[in-house]
């Protein structure tokens, strides 16, 4: 029989990463949680979550790094807010959430199998080239590189948008792309200072 | 009464039909929607999920933009945009950090940021700058008969919108009831669609989709009015994929304005009622 760890011990955590996490914007109340739990109770996505938002609280103000990165909760999140208005404590949740998904995105750091850091990754080199999106063309990108074998069973909703004449296959974009890809080369994790 | 407009990517995509019945309605209204020039993408969940302040400095631009063309607020119909900028708004108010950085970085496009013009939501300029009286002067077809169950979505009351409830908002209540429609008592009002799951995370995406649809039908309501491209696009285009996993829930549901130009009597060709995979049958023929 193999043995495996069940419980988190000191050797499992990074120290000061917690201090990291409430140091970025909206994140300042972190340290205020009374592990209540009406945030997992008011998220629509729990059930599918292997961490409840609580227990993401909970690792994320207990240093344990590895453990708040590569859960499942941080990218089913679809930043509802719901837990959000709803903490006694005021904690900005979803905003936690965010600044644990930026995190894991520049250490690549999350979960194998899972399509939707993807996503935003498509997305994010879109609006630097384009400045737009155009929805139709991000979607088949996605599934090109994630499950090319869904692109192939959406035929049908391929099919219902030619017929709806939503189909928008030309690359939507700005005037002043270029300056807009500037712009964003300067500000890029200008914050970065509170960024574990 | 003069307006910045944000139409956001997905008004010029997927959910054109918005676009198109909006225009002509606030037309009617006596609403101008001038067009940001060069407006660029208000970086959605996406972007906030990558880099701070680079989504700060994107919903940034477009204000500044805005700011710098003539006083006004600005209207964003899409739900995501108009969380998107209000954050935005929020952050750069508030953080003084990403707000030098901000910008610094508009200072690369000779931009100014100065926070003066608000960002709105078409429902909040209808029912408090226009008023539910002007619009139930404009209804010549009133919608009598038809049970419309009003669906807000998440990103519009939560957690940045000032005229309305968190949980139960009334804006859009108020309206399909000047139009003449029966309104149905709607606890979901503003649960999570799913937002993009629906394609990333299908299991758990759709599941969300089919529990608004499933409410809406046990209610007895014939149609969804809906606020929001990405809601609209999630309850109107997995009928079958939805039928198949958990029985069928087939309500059509259309943009609020759609149903306002039909109340208000404009040709059905300018609300892009055409694009709906489910059509909206009832509606046609009631009006
Ligand atoms: S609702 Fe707030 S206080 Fe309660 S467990 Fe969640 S984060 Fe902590
Ligand atoms: S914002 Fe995210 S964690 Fe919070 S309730 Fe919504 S889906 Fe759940």
């Amino acid at each position: 029989m193999e043995l495996g760890q069940k419980i988190k011990c000191e050797a499992d955590r990074t120290a000061g990463f917690g201090k990291a996490i409430a140091a970025m914007p909206g994140c300042e109340r972190l340290g205020s949680c009374i592990q209540c739990g009406a945030c997992s109770g008011a998220c629509p996505l729990s059930i599918y979550m292997d961490q409840s938002p609580r227990q993401v609280i909970a690792l994320v103000r207990g240093d344990f790094k590895k453990q708040a990165l590569s859960c499942n909760t941080i990218w089913l999140c679809s930043s509802c807010y719901a837990c959000t208005v709803q903490c006694p404590r005021e904690i900005g949740i979803t905003d936690i959430m965010y600044a644990l998904k930026q995190c894991a995105m520049s250490e690549r750091a999350y979960p194998a199998g899972l399509s939707i850091p993807i996503l935003a990754r498509q997305f994010v080199r879109m609006v630097v080239r384009r400045g737009r999106i155009t929805e139709t063309r991000l979607v088949m990108r996605f599934f090109l590189q994630t499950n090319w074998k869904a692109a192939i069973s959406s035929w049908r909703l391929g099919l219902n948008l030619i017929r709806t004449r939503r189909f928008g296959i030309r690359q939507q974009h700005i005037k002043q792309h270029l300056e807009l890809a500037a712009m964003l080369a300067q500000a890029k994790n200008a914050n970065a200072g509170g960024s574990p | 009464m003069r307006y910045h407009y944000f139409p956001g990517c997905s008004l010029k995509g997927l959910g054109r039909a918005y676009d198109e019945s909006l225009r002509p309605v606030m037309e009617r209204l006596g609403v101008e929607l001038a067009e940001i020039d060069d407006w660029n993408c208000c970086g959605a969940t996406a972007y906030m999920s990558t880099d701070h302040c680079n989504a700060c400095a994107l919903g940034a631009r477009n204000i500044a933009i805005a700011e710098s063309s003539g006083p006004g607020d600005i209207v964003a119909p899409c739900n995501a945009c108009y969380l998107a900028l209000n954050k935005t708004r929020n952050c750069l108010a508030g953080d003084s950090a990403t707000r030098a950085a901000v910008q610094k970085a508009l200072a690369v496009a000779k931009l100014t940021y100065t926070g003066t013009a608000a960002v709105r939501h078409p429902l909040e300029v209808l029912v408090y700058d226009v008023g539910i009286n002007v619009i139930k002067r404009n209804v010549v077809r009133p919608l009598k008969d038809l049970k419309i169950a009003p669906y807000y979505g998440c990103q519009l009351v939560r957690p940045h919108c000032s005229f309305d409830d968190q949980w139960n908002p009334t804006a859009m209540d108020r309206i399909l009831t000047a139009l003449g429609a029966r309104v149905v008592d709607f606890p979901l009002k503003t649960r999570c669609c799913g937002g993009s799951l629906t394609g990333t995370a299908p299991e758990a995406g759709l599941r969300l989709t089919h529990i608004i649809l499933g409410e809406a039908q046990r209610r007895g309501a014939d149609l969804i009015a809906t606020i929001c491209p990405l809601c609209q696009f999630n309850l109107d285009s997995y009928h079958d994929q939805i039928a198949r996993r958990w029985g069928p829930a087939r309500i059509p549901a259309v943009y609020i304005t759609q149903l306002m130009g039909m109340a208000f009597g404009l040709p059905t060709e300018q609300l892009g009622l055409k694009r709906n995979f489910l059509p909206a049958d009832k509606l046609l023929a009631a009006t």
